[in-house]
């Protein structure tokens, strides 16, 4: 008894009392009110419903009745729609953690806290990723195999289907090209603009981009390819560009082969600036002492640059490179807004969104998602084996 | 990520914490002008297209189909030949002041959301041991590079029957599915890399993990919670595909990128609609991406693209 007491050092708090019962029945309140204040939220109407049936609680009749007759102008019932939503949703997952907390010190009894609380921190972050990737992706291998024409006819389809083949042909460009070029060209970028004084703003330049939505850098490139009639003038500068060197205007987004790679280039403007900071970075950590002593040895800038510091930096081409073709095998908004897939520029991705969404063929989706899949699994095994050896404490 | 882009990373070359940035070093050599030129010349041919959408927003739709943007470069100071008009005419009967609002509904709580699930997660990844911890690890981990495109079938059915196709809350609860994988990765890296010592102190003077939760972990994550802040907001904001499959293009719920589409779709030719309408969609993450361009970056290098 007394030997307890004074390994237990400090004193206990009184457990089960009154304020404490009371915390954990509004905690159990909360955590009952959250799923029903998202299900209620899901109806725009009923933001207009709680808000008279508030009103009139309140013995505001007057408001009350004005709101019922008249309704909320969009405008006002959007807003408050939003300010409830982030209220509900943000306040309440956290009142979630805060009542989960009450509950377990004044509820549990204190052998299963420890493990309840850690599955308290956990728990809704790994219910979401079950419900929104753990299942679907088995769903969606299932639906592969049972839906539509089954599973020989959906991968035949998706392998070996003219319009796939040609999607296939486009993905290995746009994989190839697409990775290559932005690579090379931020590489060559983060090498320059290590010897110009004002090098944060000249990547700035390069980066913006990657703010840019594929939708409104389709917009700004439809513009850049923007085609007229020979004769009259251009508005587009690639063909004011062409035609100023005296040759026809050339439809740069309906020419099969030559839309493909412009298409491309778009990717290209929008990734560079990725692998240039990242690269610019490496380049900066490679050692003073290294160049130097390559220098003193007689290497020029050039050889500098590719003998010395690419190699020592190859580690991290290597992981820009991956990030960027896992970017680029997802492909879709680019092909979506410009070409809808036509003029023979389909990609895999955007073929899928068809499938699914234009023609309900659940099945054939699934069948070209699982394509999809089986590209990146080799990078997801690297991920997790790279894991088990660096960084994560079993 | 455009990015959203985004794509994800292999495994982090390394916390947020140790990254020095300099700028304007000059060991890869002395300044040349040759070298000069070519980084001019790259940035001039890189913000041309973005500069010219920009300067035909402004433009009278008249003049931009009767001339090239770069003619106005010739008399930029003829305050006759700009316009406003074309922002008007798209906020206003093009709807799309009222997808900007839909865009700042569904991008707000799908932020902030799943940055505060996913700290909680973090925390007890870093800081507790419970059984299934490396297991559920390694799941997170795999999820990361999983195409979007394997979840869309199944959770479009999921959401009709559960009348959340359409619906705010359905694309909050998506947008979190799918952030979360890369957001507790990036937090478990850098709460796992916090002074051991300042925990172990904490928990012998008595703080529970909820305190130190609360005190200490949080602030000390403020640069991580802040990179994936910025990345979830330029990824939603951005996301064409999550609000075409799950949200529709309805007037009521429609956001700028399907807005956008949408104008591409039916005003193709009306060049000062979309010019201004593409420049309206690019507003928020870009001024968001300069504002805050440490963080992203700092974000980036830990290892963080998502896609």
């Amino acid at each position: 008894m007394v030997a307890t007491a004074v390994q237990g050092g400090r004193p206990r708090r009184p457990r089960r009392s009154w304020p404490g019962a009371l915390a954990a029945l509004v905690g159990l309140a909360v955590l009952v009110l959250v799923p029903v204040a998202f299900a209620w939220l899901r109806d725009p109407g009923g933001i207009e419903a709680a808000l008279v049936g508030g009103l009139d609680l309140l013995g505001a009749d007057a408001a009350a009745e004005a709101l019922r007759d008249r309704g909320m102008t969009p405008l006002s019932a959007k807003a408050f729609t939003a300010v409830v939503a982030i209220l509900v949703g943000v306040g309440g997952v956290w009142a979630y953690f805060l009542a989960g907390d009450a509950v377990l010190e004044h509820v549990v009894p204190s052998r299963l806290r420890a493990p309840l609380r850690a599955w308290l921190f956990v728990g809704p972050a790994i219910a979401l990723v079950g419900v929104f990737l753990v299942f679907p992706f088995v769903a969606t291998i299932w639906t592969s195999i049972v839906e539509d024409g089954g599973f020989v006819d959906n991968y035949r389809f998706a392998l070996t289907d003219r319009a796939m083949l040609i999607a296939f042909r486009n993905n290995v460009l746009w994989l190839v090209l697409g990775t290559g070029g932005s690579v090379l060209i931020g590489l060559v970028f983060a090498g320059l603009v290590d010897r110009v004084k004002r090098e944060a703003l000249a990547k700035t330049f390069i980066f913006l981009p990657l703010a840019i939505s594929f939708v409104g850098a389709s917009v700004i490139w439809r513009f850049v390819y923007a085609w007229r009639p020979a004769g009259e003038p251009q508005i587009g500068i690639v063909n004011a560009i062409v035609t100023g060197l005296g040759s026809e205007p050339v439809p740069w987004i309906q020419t099969p082969w030559l839309n493909t790679f412009a298409l491309i280039a778009i990717m290209v403007w929008l990734q560079t600036g990725f692998a240039m900071v990242i690269l610019s970075a490496a380049i900066k950590g490679v050692p003073s002492e290294v160049m130097e002593a390559a220098r003193i040895d007689g290497a020029n800038e050039r050889q500098l640059f590719v003998r010395v510091v690419l190699p020592m930096i190859r580690g991290t081409v290597l992981t820009v490179a991956t990030t960027i073709f896992i970017a680029i095998l997802k492909v879709f908004d680019i092909v979506y807004v410009m070409t809808g897939g036509k003029f023979e520029t389909e990609v895999v991705a955007n073929r899928m969104f068809s499938e699914m969404f234009r023609f309900r063929n659940f099945g054939r989706a699934s069948a070209l998602a699982v394509v999809l899949l089986v590209v990146v699994v080799p990078v997801m095994v690297l991920n997790i084996r790279r894991l088990r050896t660096q960084g994560f404490r079993a | 990520m455009t990015t959203t882009t985004p794509p994800p990373p292999l495994a982090a070359p390394g916390p947020l914490t140790r990254l020095r940035l300099r700028t304007g070093g000059t060991r890869l050599g002395a300044r040349s002008p040759l070298v000069r030129v070519l980084v001019v010349v790259i940035c001039a041919l890189w913000s041309m297209p973005t500069v010219g959408l920009l300067i035909s927003s402004f433009r009278h739709p008249a003049d931009i189909s009767s001339s090239g943007w770069w003619t106005v470069l010739a008399h930029p100071f003829e305050t006759a030949q700009w316009t406003v008009a074309n922002y008007a005419a798209v906020l206003g009967s093009q709807g799309m002041a009222n997808a900007f609002l839909n865009s700042l509904i569904v991008t707000i709580p799908a932020t902030l959301i799943p940055i505060s699930l996913a700290a909680f997660a973090a925390y007890a990844f870093a800081w507790m041991r419970f059984r299934g911890r490396t297991m559920l690890f390694v799941v997170v981990v795999g999820l990361l590079v999983v195409p979007l495109q394997m979840t869309l079938v199944p959770l479009l059915r999921l959401f009709l029957q559960f009348d959340l196709a359409g619906t705010f809350v359905g694309t909050w609860l998506a947008h979190t599915g799918f952030g979360l994988p890369l957001a507790i990765y990036l937090l478990y890296n850098y709460m796992a890399d916090l002074p051991r010592e300042l925990f172990e102190s904490a928990f012998v003077d008595g703080a529970s993990h909820h305190t130190a939760f609360l005190r200490l972990a949080l602030p000390l994550s403020f640069p991580a919670l802040a990179a994936f802040a910025i990345f979830q907001f330029l990824w939603v904001w951005n996301d064409l595909l999550v609000a075409l499959v799950f949200l529709g293009t309805r007037s009521e719920v429609g956001v700028v990128t399907a807005q956008l589409n949408e104008l591409v779709g039916t005003r193709g030719d009306s060049w000062h609609l979309l010019t201004a309408g593409a420049f309206l969609t690019m507003a928020v993450p870009v001024a968001v991406f300069l504002l805050l361009q440490r963080y992203f970056v700092r974000g980036l290098l830990a290892g963080a693209v998502k896609g």
